[in-house]
């Protein structure tokens, strides 16, 4: 218990240093002008221009040359020019928009149209006119060209308001060593103050510093860099190793290396366990809801994987029905699937299950039976191919912490939702009048009757209860699974190995179950692979029952809680 | 009372109505087959021939889980393993006595082997090209499991619902290895193409209608020895093991021995009843294992009925014959039947067909006999008394 707390906990702290990270960009103000800086990180690209400074569309005509030199130089002014439209001139240049017309030996931006080119001005956009297809053609770059592009807009981005823009900018120029890029960086390094910017400039100063001449500049660089994740480092240390002939830089740089394996050891660590307590809370949310069935009324259920089946064909539904707003549509779908399973398992139970209660070997038969009606049920409506359920923005994507460590969104929600679901049905049946009239006749029906609680009502509540959190579960299954007809039958099993091992009867054994064999696979799958992990536990399950029938948390008495 | 020998067993009047049916089946299907030629209106094809075998199989399966589950109370939603493995070991025989005929034309090793590289048979595959080996291992394979697993298991009381679940347990995680290449069973595509058994092609129809008779004397042979064990003095202890385990716990029987005894005995005959499988259908794959056929199982036995032995034969073959009617006109609903099947049969009719039948018999036979003659019924109800 503890310890899935200090779980949780952990967890906080990363998504507390996620929302830092973002409150970094509200608080940056920019106080240096770009193309100050700009000019004087090119200023000696500026010699060999005299006179009154040229238009942008003067400059842009030199491209006309056929000289890569010539267009290089181009290309180097036209970044020096005080305009909003270098940025998006470079980008035309990169994508063949700009245009070579041979008629008057000028360059503008163009686009194909009816085999005609429609010429536009490159400052002011506006049309210019057609020409004929082979009276124009674009401008043509190479490979040189292009890194020099890059460069340039790299430069542009690094300059930019935008804080993510300048982590993207620097993170690009990490590795290189051109010198005009790297006194560039020194002179955003002055005056950046955003944490994340600076860190991807210190790696790429750092690194470039690996090949100062300076023995000492070099094992300064190794120092700082040997905690450093970025996979350019190792790449350039173990370069650098191969090169040098300084022991005390050889030295240096083996100790650099093993610390950052260590790191990265570490960190790959520390994703296993993420990816163990992601696969955990789905076994949490697949099986906690069978505990209670199982645990608190000694059903067998096993349409209890059916029954997430149609809560995540019911997120489907809901987002067909709600074309427009993937974004918001799975709060709708969370009370809508809970519904729908719960109806079903209400249904179970007042047509199937009511008649088997004390007979729990027949429940199972019967349920397994009412299971695969389902799942046909699901074939024949929805056809046996599975069906696609639309991610929301807000659950795609990774909170990057470093280089190789990185916690997706969708498996972090789903751990806190599975948390979320726990604790509400903990409460639920903790606080609430029906939690009392549910443990009082799982604990001992006779008499729970004879103190005027209706066993029958409570039954179908009980059952409906643990239906419909099969189906919230389905909800969050969609997010990272195919919803097909089989969804369910891969789960049952897993379920039912999570209830029995944790303890029938015990929620907080169910719990410690999930997270614990849900990391337990994950620690073995990078030793065993993935088939093997699963086998494995298995039978550790299988031998786990022989020495404990009663599993983790054995029900003595009269507790289901406590 | 039943003569609780095995003489006895054997000329009891049960034992005789079924294997009388069973061979008179048996042999009818092999003569229109055999003596008909192939246009003939009476010919039988070898389809048929091998359908028959199939659910000849299947019954045999039944009748081990009868034995469990029926007399013993244990349910086991793990045969299907024990079937498989049986099947595995008869499909090991048959691979090795492809020779080089496959498709790589490897004298030594089967196409799937080659297919991945390996230079030698693994350690487990030697013997199987020798008949008697393999069948001793078609008994000692599944025997042995089910020794282990139900020792380890009765030792420490793991009863009821429990032990359903890691029995289901046990075939998931079979399955799950078998489907993995690197264990040696042809992964996900199993063991087929197989050419030929002791000499004989298994394409041909007499080699077809030879696997039907043995299937049908094996189950003849493991019907005798269920009616053996059941109606001996173990079958007693066994039966009361089921009613009440602490009570013969208390008298002084070790329940988990009777226990382990009877779940060996079915493991073994599940194993025979696969390897008689393999032949006839011309496969084995891990799909055998999975615990939707060991559930599926479960309701051919539920059906027929319960505790009778030739219920459970009964209930197998008639859900089969419907699965094969079933898929044949209307895929989609067969799903849908078989799970009306397991609610209906488990609410409405918990003593299966065989006890629905018991149930009404008097009424039936006073309304069924009353036409051919007045003296019957006096007789029937005489019986009854």
């Amino acid at each position: 218990m503890g310890y899935s707390f200090s779980r949780m906990l952990a967890a906080i702290v990363l998504a507390i240093m996620a929302s830092l990270s973002w409150a970094d960009e509200v608080l940056q103000d920019t106080t240096a002008s770009p193309q100050t800086i700009e000019a004087m990180a090119d200023a000696d690209v500026e010699e060999d221009i005299a006179g009154a400074p040229p238009s942008i569309q003067d400059i842009l005509n030199q491209l006309a040359s056929r000289s890569f030199d010539d267009k290089e130089a181009a290309i180097r002014q036209l970044a020096e020019q005080d305009s909003p439209r270098v940025v998006p001139l470079l980008n035309a240049l990169m994508n063949r928009d700009l245009v070579h017309n041979r008629e008057d030996d000028t360059i503008s931006l163009g686009s194909k149209q009816d085999g005609q080119w429609l010429l536009l001005d490159p400052v002011s956009e506006t049309e210019i006119g057609t020409v004929d297809s082979r009276a124009a053609r674009p401008v043509v770059i190479n490979n040189r060209l292009r890194t020099v592009i890059n460069n340039q807009l790299a430069l542009f981005a690094l300059n930019s308001d935008d804080s993510e823009q300048r982590v993207q900018a620097a993170a690009q120029l990490i590795g290189n060593d051109d010198p005009d890029m790297l006194s560039a960086l020194r002179l955003r390094r002055e005056s950046e103050d955003n944490s994340r910017v600076i860190e991807q400039i210190d790696t790429a100063l750092n690194i470039a510093a690996l090949g100062s001449d300076e023995l000492t500049a070099r094992l300064n660089a190794i120092d700082t860099l040997s905690s450093n994740l970025h996979p350019e480092v190792k790449n350039r240390l173990n370069e650098r190793l191969r090169l040098t002939e300084s022991d005390a830089e050889k030295t240096a740089l083996t100790k650099a290396l093993r610390r950052i394996d260590s790191r990265i050891e570490n960190f790959q660590t520390a994703d296993t366990i993420f990816f163990g307590l992601s696969l955990g809370s789905v076994l949490l949310l697949a099986a906690i809801g069978l505990a209670i069935t199982f645990g608190v009324m000694g059903v067998i259920n096993m349409a209890h994987g059916e029954l997430i089946m149609l809560g995540a064909y019911t997120t489907y539904v809901v987002q067909q029905l709600l074309p427009n707003s993937h974004e918001w549509s799975l709060l709708v779908a969370v009370p809508a699937a809970f519904l729908v399973s719960a109806f079903v398992g209400i249904l179970i139970e007042r047509f199937v299950i009511r008649f088997l209660y004390g007979r729990p070997l027949e429940t199972l038969l019967a349920t397994f039976g009412v299971s695969l009606i389902l799942q046909q049920a699901v074939r024949v409506i929805f056809s046996p191919l599975n069906r696609t359920v639309i991610t929301p923005d807000w659950m795609s994507g990774a909170l990057q912490i470093n280089p190789v460590f990185s916690l997706t969104y969708n498996r972090l929600y789903i751990i806190f939702f599975a948390l979320a679901v726990f604790l509400g049905l903990l409460t639920l049946l903790k606080k609430t009048r029906l939690g009392l009239q549910v443990r009082a006749v799982s604990q001992n029906r006779t008499t729970a009757r004879a103190l005027g609680i209706r066993s029958e009502r409570v039954n179908a509540l009980t059952f409906g209860l643990g239906s419909g959190i099969a189906g919230i579960a389905g909800v969050a299954l969609a997010q990272l699974t195919n919803v097909g007809p089989n969804l369910g039958q891969s789960y049952i099993i897993d379920s039912f190995m999570v209830v029995v091992f944790g303890g029938v009867g015990n929620l907080w054994g169910t719990l410690t179950a999930a997270f614990g064999l849900g990391i337990a696979n994950k620690l073995l799958e990078p030793m065993a692979g993935a088939v093997l992990a699963k086998i494995l536990v298995l039978i550790f399950i299988i031998l786990f029952i022989q020495r404990k029938p009663r599993g983790l948390f054995p029900q003595r008495g009269r507790a289901a809680e406590d | 009372m039943r003569d609780s020998t095995f003489k006895g067993a054997l000329s009891d009047r049960t034992a005789k109505t079924f294997m009388g049916v069973l061979f008179g089946a048996t042999l009818l299907v092999t003569l229109l087959n055999q003596v008909f030629p192939p246009d003939s209106a009476l010919h039988v094809s070898a389809y048929t021939v091998t359908l028959l075998g199939k659910y000849l199989c299947y019954a045999l399966l039944a009748l081990a889980l009868d034995l469990v589950w029926g007399y013993c109370g244990i349910l086991s939603l793990g045969h299907g393993a024990f079937f498989a493995l049986g099947g595995y070991a008869m499909g090991m025989y048959l691979m090795r006595q492809i020779g080089d005929r496959g498709v790589y034309g490897n004298a030594e090793l089967p196409d799937f082997m080659v297919f991945l590289n390996w230079s030698e048979l693994p350690w487990y595959w030697q013997g199987f090209d020798q008949f008697w080996f393999a069948a001793l291992m078609i008994f000692l394979v599944p025997g042995l499991l089910a020794f282990v697993f139900g020792w380890l298991a009765f030792r420490s009381r793991v009863t009821g619902v429990y032990l359903s679940i890691i029995t289901q347990a046990l075939t998931y995680a079979l399955m799950l290895a078998f489907f993995r290449n690197e264990l040696g069973f042809g992964g996900n595509n199993g063991l087929t193409d197989f050419k030929d058994l002791l000499g004989f092609s298994l394409q041909e129809d007499s080699t077809r209608v030879a696997l039907l008779m043995a299937t049908a004397i094996s189950l003849a042979g493991a019907f005798v020895l269920c009616r053996w064990i059941t109606g001996s003095k173990l079958g007693r202890v066994v039966l009361a093991v089921r009613d009440a385990e602490s009570r013969a716990r208390f008298i002084g029987y070790r329940t988990e021995h009777y226990k382990l005894w009877v779940f060996t005995v079915s493991a073994i005959l599940a194993g025979l009843a696969g390897a008689l499988y393999v032949p006839q259908v011309g496969i084995i794959n891990p799909g055998e294992f999975s615990p939707l056929n060991s559930i599926e199982l479960v309701v051919w036995v539920a059906v027929g009925g319960r505790a009778t032995l030739y219920g459970a034969v009964i209930g197998a073959i008639l859900v089969n014959y419907g699965k094969t009617v079933f898929t044949g006109i209307m895929p989609e609903a067969w799903l849908f039947a078989l799970g009306g099947l397991f609610v209906a049969v488990t609410v409405f009719m918990p003593q299966g067909i065989v006890g629905l039948v018991e149930k009404h018999w008097p009424s039936l036979k006073q309304r069924f006999l009353k036409t051919p003659g007045d003296n019957d019924t006096p007789m029937a109800e005489g019986e009854q008394s």
